[in-house]
């Protein structure tokens, strides 16, 4: 068994895992955002169908909401495994992003949102530019956690059919008969990506810091 | 003639059951410095909010410049702009430096250009006597300097009149004089103002009139010579020694 090819031939679905990790995250975070802001600021009835989208997007597990969605998208539209897999991950990751993000600004002092309101700015000028930029880095953190949980969830499509690295891992292992070998591989890509992620939004975490005095 | 830049008329807020303050009728002439004192939670300052609208009176009326701000359907962040205030806890954004929190609310809510908003944010800094922090951060800024920067946001807005909410209470006793001055030199500035703190040598010097508010309503008022030595009632004289004792030296000292 040329062992070169072994490795080549898994990792060859990390580009999978990377799209889908890079769909689904963005989306996830675009939805989390809006849907924390209503959370937070959109009153009593917003606030509880929030709550309630979080409450069962967190209660099922990722890989039956998985298979809920892609059957309840492709039913209807002609969808790719690999966009149907994304997006539903994507809409799996918003709830947990949004309650991120919503920790978040609810950390921001709300003498803060005051200070705005007393120069003048509308409370929607003073989400924007005033508390939105201060949960932003507030979120970082704890948003690296989410970003490592999104790219291990992505092996989730390989349930779809999708050659991502595990699906590969599997394929591989069953006709060499080296299980062993296939998800040590496939572990350890996994483990680089997640990595590499931390790596670099702890260095962004860093780097948005609020300079100040001890 | 006296030219009345707030009039506020039987204002009243409670909380439930709870009266915070009663009927409150004052006026606040151009130009002029008054002061609001009183023992704490009398409610002197959810009175300010209440001017500036941040906290809705539950009746009574407000009158801007001659207009009614407290009439149905006026456009409450129209009239903070021409409000100033400050805040007890300086309430600076922290993510932006001490320009930056001077400039947001001109380009932001005023729409100026950036380079105009910058150079009138530079020049409220200067006048507060920090233009030279001008690019450091609330965090990298002692309280003194923070609370100037503060002075400086609100004074952007060009505003009628600026409301100080014990600006020096969260203050360590040495940074004091520093924010006291930069109000001090306002008030000569023709700047009118509306200032409730304990800071009696203030009070003494630089108003035009104190009043004193208690229980949630106006005991008395008058200018600061009168209140100080011919009191109306006992009750003013013995709360504004006994604040000058705890308070009013260190201003005098300085």
């Amino acid at each position: 068994m040329d062992v070169g090819r072994f490795i080549q031939y898994i990792a060859s679905g990390t580009a999978y895992t990377v799209s889908v990790t890079l769909i689904a995250l963005p989306l996830g975070l675009f939805l989390g955002l809006i849907f924390s802001l209503l959370y937070v600021y959109g009153g009593k009835v917003l606030t509880r169908i929030m709550s309630i989208y979080s409450t069962v997007m967190r209660g099922i597990p990722p890989i039956v909401l998985l298979f809920i969605l892609y059957f309840m998208v492709s039913g209807n539209i002609n969808l790719s495994p690999f966009w149907a897999g994304s997006i539903s991950l994507g809409i799996v990751s918003s709830a947990y992003q949004m309650e991120i993000i919503r920790g978040a600004l609810l950390s921001v002092s709300g003498a803060q949102m005051m200070a705005a309101r007393a120069i003048g700015m509308s409370r929607m000028r003073a989400i924007k530019h005033i508390i939105i930029p201060q949960a932003f880095r507030m979120a970082i953190c704890p948003w690296s956690n989410e970003a490592a949980i999104v790219i291990k969830d992505s092996s989730l499509v390989y349930a779809l059919g999708v050659p991502e690295i595990l699906r590969r891992a599997q394929l591989i292992s069953a006709s060499t008969q080296q299980p062993f070998l296939a998800f040590i591989v496939a572990g350890l890509i996994y483990f680089m990506l997640v990595f590499v992620t931390n790596r670099l939004l702890d260095g962004l975490d860093k780097r948005m810091r609020i300079p100040a005095n001890p | 003639m006296p030219n009345p830049i707030l009039v506020v008329k039987d204002l009243t807020k409670k909380y439930g059951d709870n009266i915070i303050f009663h009927d409150i009728n004052m006026t606040v002439n151009e130009g002029d410095t008054d002061v609001i004192i009183g023992p704490s939670g009398t409610g002197k300052s959810t009175l300010l909010r209440c001017i500036n609208l941040l906290t809705k009176a539950n009746s009574g009326q407000i009158w801007l410049d001659g207009e009614e701000i407290t009439a149905p359907g006026y456009d409450e962040d129209e009239v903070r702009q021409h409000v100033g205030m400050v805040f007890q806890n300086f309430l600076l954004f922290n993510h932006l430096t001490a320009l930056d929190n001077v400039k947001i609310g001109l380009s932001k809510v005023k729409k100026l250009k950036d380079d105009q908003a910058e150079a009138k944010a530079m020049q409220e800094l200067d006048r507060v006597g920090l233009a030279d922090r001008a690019h450091h951060y609330p965090g990298q800024l002692s309280g003194g300097q923070q609370q100037r920067v503060a002075i400086a946001r609100a004074l952007a807005m060009d505003p009628r009149i600026m409301l100080f909410d014990e600006p020096t209470s969260a203050l360590d006793p040495e940074l004091i004089g520093e924010v006291l001055e930069v109000m001090r030199k306002l008030a000569l500035d023709g700047m009118t103002m509306l200032v409730v703190t304990h800071e009696m040598g203030f009070a003494r010097e630089v108003s035009d009139r104190i009043i004193f508010l208690e229980k949630g309503s106006i005991v008395e008022e008058g200018p600061p010579e009168v209140l100080f030595y011919t009191p109306k009632f006992e009750r003013t004289r013995e709360f504004l020694w006994k604040i000058t004792e705890l308070y009013g030296k260190k201003e005098s000292d300085s």
